[in-house]
């Protein structure tokens, strides 16, 4: 029933009844070790860690700790593997990338369930979006594997080695299949570290490069935080470094490879615009915007977390924004009609509200919509601002969460000198009817992926990262490859 | 100086003071220190600038501002104004030829040199309205959306030459990163730095805006820790220099996560070192998306 505070309810007081997805397929051990040479294995001094269900606070399951000797075990396994796999005929290469993408297909509701228990989000989207994406990754640069000197004229191509690889815990299947699948197609081994609060898919892509028969140690898999990852970083057996996370830490990599040998690519943070014009499809505009900020609560690297309206039309977006955020649903990330899951981790949560207040103290009007939460696990409300200006920290620093900072603009320069405003350059967001200004706008925004009439959007063949501070390098089709390789003369 | 040293002449040659050049404009350098550059007998041939940190942040400012302009003329023109370095170059052969002489470069070698600086040129602006063609894609992604993919400069890029290639070294660095709209502010060979100053007098008359090219003069140890560190440097390209330096451009070059291009060990006299991946180098991927739709 429309309420004043849902003017979008049209169904006369109907509810959603509970959807929950099934989970009896699923399976999780109690324990998981680390995945090096081909088995499963003990960490060398036995330490273990919880992963939680961020929805209810229980642990899932136990994952090993991986200490350096477990990182040192695990490339050296990388190392031995490498000179099999990068002679191997390209097109049997190909083929065993080709089998990791089948079985994630043949697998993937089990898949999508996990990543949801583990990580919180919605399982409309690690159903729809992250766990085909991945498989279609795997699919896709498995093609690429026996093609490889068609995509650099000129050039002769060779693999790095040994690829070290760290990841986030926002799309953690997904970003596993980003690092995964272009290396070993252009015939490099592996060793990678999913974040350490999503673990378990990537200890269940473990069990599916077991099944597909990869030869061992050309992926190994190790779990741990902060410090398993320096370690793989200043492995001096690793030839390359592949990190997606905070610009912070992206730093800091950076600075540890200085003076190596070591190549590297960076996917790091961003604080992306999103323009609505007064000529754009308002209501679709709107779609975008939730999309844009709301999408996987906000844990979005090119989550468009600025919103620029033009000013003739601000006030109308902004209550038809408003309007659309009360019919969000908030809850439980295995039920099919959740618009919004939990947030990943009780740390991330604090942070997230630090920025609230934050926004408040620095004068800020903050809205949130007034849906019920549950009691248990961590959870945030879709929240925006507005009365917020350049200056304001939840307008510069990336949040991470379900947080939108909103300005308006009057004119085209105003709107593109305040999108460019930012140390970051992942992306930016475009809603106009005209499409001359499109393809202005487009070129103007100084960001690696800008959607136009659109957001959120991703695809194998398609390349995406930063400009500026938000990274180095790019993944995702031909250009991803670069990557992995070593161009000659 | 040089000149006036040679003996015998009726008529007292004018000398030249080298400059720097900052925006279009040849000042001096604003510390006012300069080092002495002495030919193989040990006379001095030039008092050359000593560039200071103040000077590059000028030039930096200088670089910032011609940017978006320069990125946002035609391929076409671009290529032009590249031809036309070239062409001014041509012109000026024999003094280059002179001035790498007076450095202590061979007759023979001296020639090859600018010939070689001059055809690298050429090269480089046929690539203006070829190298996007050849990089680009068009991505063939699953969902009703048009996406592409094309390279954009990367914006301001620090240049520290060639130490051993003091006109060809210089030119075939330059080169590429202008050609694919970037500015940059590039610190000359310190042991060759002449031909830096003469050629960014054919930059100056090669219709090339000013700031697109800023170059200085001094010592690498001194300046490469600010090309390195400046925050509104986008790329760092050094040539040469040894581990250690490698080792601090890297970490400076991380605070705004810097593209950092190593070209080291190169013979710029070798048709190898000329091809389109050095303008790739500091160009940006960027995709657009846009829905398929009525």
């Amino acid at each position: 029933m429309a309420t004043p505070e849902n003017k979008l309810a049209f169904d006369d007081g109907w509810q959603y009844s509970p959807a929950p997805e099934s989970t009896d397929h699923v399976r999780i051990k109690k324990k998981y070790d680390l995945f090096i040479g081909g088995d499963f294995v003990k960490p060398e001094k036995g330490r273990y860690f919880d992963t939680i269900n961020p929805a209810t606070e229980e642990v899932i399951s136990r994952v090993a700790l991986a200490a350096d000797a477990d990182v040192d075990k695990a490339v050296k396994a990388a190392r031995k593997a490498y000179p099999g796999w990068s002679r191997m005929k390209a097109a049997e290469r190909g083929k065993y990338i080709y089998r990791i993408a089948r079985i994630l297909q043949e697998r993937s509701r089990e898949f999508a369930a996990i990543e949801s228990l583990d990580g919180g989000k919605p399982i409309r989207e690690s159903r729809d979006v992250d766990v085909p994406l991945a498989a279609a990754h795997f699919f896709y640069y498995a093609g690429w594997a026996d093609k490889l000197e068609y995509a650099f004229p000129g050039r002769n191509v060779k693999p790095l080695g040994v690829a070290g690889q760290i990841i986030p815990w926002n799309f953690p299947l997904l970003m596993a299949a980003w690092k995964i699948a272009p290396a070993l197609a252009c015939g490099n081994t592996v060793v990678i570290k999913p974040a350490e609060t999503t673990p378990l898919t990537a200890m269940k892509l473990a069990e599916v490069i077991a099944d597909a028969g990869l030869p061992p140690g050309v992926v190994n898999i190790i779990t741990g935080a902060g410090e398993t990852g320096a370690a793989i970083v200043n492995h001096p057996g690793v030839d390359k470094i592949a990190f997606t996370g905070s610009t912070s830490v992206g730093r800091i990599i950076q600075k540890a490879l200085a003076g190596t040998r070591k190549h590297y690519t960076l996917e790091l943070g961003g604080k992306a615009a999103n323009i609505i014009f007064a000529d754009a499809a308002i209501d679709q505009a709107v779609e975008g915007i939730v999309n844009g900020i709301f999408f996987n609560q906000g844990h979005v690297c090119c989550a468009g977390s600025r919103l620029f309206v033009q000013e003739s039309v601000a006030d109308r977006v902004i209550q038809k924004l408003k309007d659309r955020m009360e019919t969000l649903i908030v809850g439980d990330p295995l039920d099919k009609n959740t618009d919004i899951g939990a947030i990943n981790s009780q740390e991330q949560l604090a942070t997230i509200r630090s920025y609230l207040k934050v926004g408040q103290d620095e004068g800020g009007e903050m809205f949130q919509s007034s849906c019920r939460i549950p009691k248990k696990g961590y959870w945030c409300r879709p929240t925006i601002f507005t009365g917020v200006s350049q200056s304001n920290r939840v307008v510069q620093e990336e949040i991470f969460g379900p947080v939108l900072a909103i300005q308006t603009f009057r004119t085209y320069n105003e709107a593109i000198s305040k999108a460019n405003n930012t140390p970051y350059g992942l992306s930016g967001g475009i809603w106009t009817d005209k499409g001359s200004k499109i393809f202005k706008m487009t070129q103007s925004v100084r960001a690696g992926v800008v959607w136009a009439n659109t957001f959120n959007k991703f695809d194998p063949t398609s390349p995406f990262g930063g400009y500026k501070e938000s990274g180095v390098g790019r993944e995702g089709g031909l250009h991803g490859l670069d990557a992995y390789l070593k161009l000659e003369a | 100086m040089a000149a006036a040293k040679q003996k015998g002449k009726q008529r007292l040659a004018v000398a030249k003071t080298y400059k720097i050049y900052i925006g279009g404009k040849f000042p001096r350098t604003e510390s006012a220190r300069y080092y002495p550059l002495e030919d193989q007998q040990g006379n001095v041939i030039a008092n050359v600038c000593r560039s200071s940190r103040k000077d590059f942040r000028n030039a930096m400012v200088a670089a910032r501002a011609a940017q978006a302009g320069w990125a946002g003329t035609s391929a076409y023109l671009r290529g032009q104004i590249l031809y036309r370095i070239a062409e001014m170059l041509e012109g000026r052969r024999e003094q280059f030829v002179s001035e790498l002489r007076l450095q202590g470069v061979p007759a023979r070698a001296a020639e090859k040199e600018v010939d070689l600086a001059i055809d690298r040129l050429v090269y480089f602006a046929g690539w203006a309205d070829k190298y996007q063609q050849v990089f680009s894609s068009v991505n063939p992604v699953s969902s009703a959306h048009f996406n592409f993919s094309v390279l954009e400069p990367t914006g301001v890029v620090a240049i520290l030459a060639p130490e051993s290639s003091g006109l060809l070294g210089l030119v075939s660095n330059i080169a590429p990163t202008i050609v694919g709209g970037n500015s940059c502010v590039v610190l000359a060979a310190e042991s060759l730095p002449l031909s830096a100053i003469s050629f960014a007098e054919v930059l100056h008359s090669s219709d090339v805006p000013g700031g697109v090219v800023n170059l200085l003069t001094g010592f690498r140890s001194e300046l490469s820790g600010q090309f390195a560190s400046h925050m509104d440097v986008n790329a760092v390209v050094y040539c040469d220099g040894g581990k250690k330096t490698a080792q601090a451009v890297q970490e400076a070059a991380a605070d705004n996560i810097k593209r950092v291009i190593r070209r080291t060990g190169l013979n710029w006299d070798d048709d190898s070192t000329q091809h389109p991946y050095l303008v790739r180098d500091t160009q940006e991927v960027k995709t657009t998306w846009h829905p398929i739709g009525v």
